[in-house]
């Protein structure tokens, strides 16, 4: 297998990125990097599919998620629960980052479908297009958008984000009590 | 396939979510999300593409 330097570069700059998306996909920071590791050495080996100039992040998430996914669906057959495994992995490591006001948001998005989720993750946060999001998740764009639209409505409900454009004052006051005694 | 999923939450008022909201939501998720991205390329990885390039270096100069 001979790897091109320049392939090496475009590679190694989408890495952070994908370990970001693989951590968001598992909640699991070792097995993200295992998942992470396996889409590279699986990308390398098929590097030769990979059209050069094209969108190498959309080839690699691609990978990953699939990779991701067919184990995802080999553990749901161990594991009946696999979103409750899935928000009991993201309990058990508070130390995966420093914010700890962000735990309350990571344990909504943890109860989100998985479907939702990444679509959400690689709109929200890793910057794709929709349509580069429908490729990657082999699905079509209106799917992805009503899936993103979705994840942000229940995350506004499980998290009782309230819009204060919307409703006056009142809720503004209110909701920043909450969001303070909620502590 | 999906379409089974939870019914319609709450109805809002104005049948979407408030900029501000969206904005909120967000900024969450990028903070989290880059908190990550920041930690860079680890070493595994970076030694992972060099041992490769290497491999390949060799075995196309033999």
């Amino acid at each position: 297998m001979s790897l091109d330097p320049s392939v090496r570069d475009a590679v190694l700059t989408a890495v952070p990125s994908l370990r970001a998306f693989a951590i968001s996909l598992c909640g699991n920071v070792d097995r993200a990097d295992d998942l992470v590791q396996e889409t590279l050495l699986r990308a390398l080996a098929n590097i030769d599919s990979f059209e050069p100039g094209s969108n190498m992040p959309a080839w690699l998430f691609t990978i990953l998620r699939n990779l991701f996914r067919s184990e995802y669906r080999k553990r749901r057959r161990e594991v009946e629960d696999a979103e409750g495994t899935y928000a009991q992995t993201l309990k058990s490591q508070p130390e995966q980052s420093g914010h700890v006001e962000f735990q309350e948001f990571r344990e909504a998005l943890a109860k989100l479908p998985a479907d939702q989720r990444e679509a959400l993750i690689l709109v929200g946060a890793s910057g794709f297009s929709y349509e580069e999001a429908a490729d990657i998740c082999g699905c079509a764009v209106g799917t992805i958008k009503s899936r993103v639209n979705r994840a942000r409505a229940r995350l506004a409900d499980l998290l009782s984000i309230e819009s204060t454009e919307d409703f006056g004052p009142d809720v503004a006051t209110r909701a920043i009590l909450t969001g303070t005694t909620s502590r | 396939m999906d379409t089974t999923s939870s019914p319609p939450a709450v109805p809002r008022p104005h049948g979407r979510l408030g900029r501000d909201v969206q904005a909120k939501i967000g900024n969450q998720l990028r903070a989290i999300y880059d908190d990550i991205v920041k930690e860079g390329v680890p070493d595994r990885f970076a030694e992972l593409l060099q041992r490769l390039e290497d491999k390949g270096e060799k075995g196309s100069r033999s």
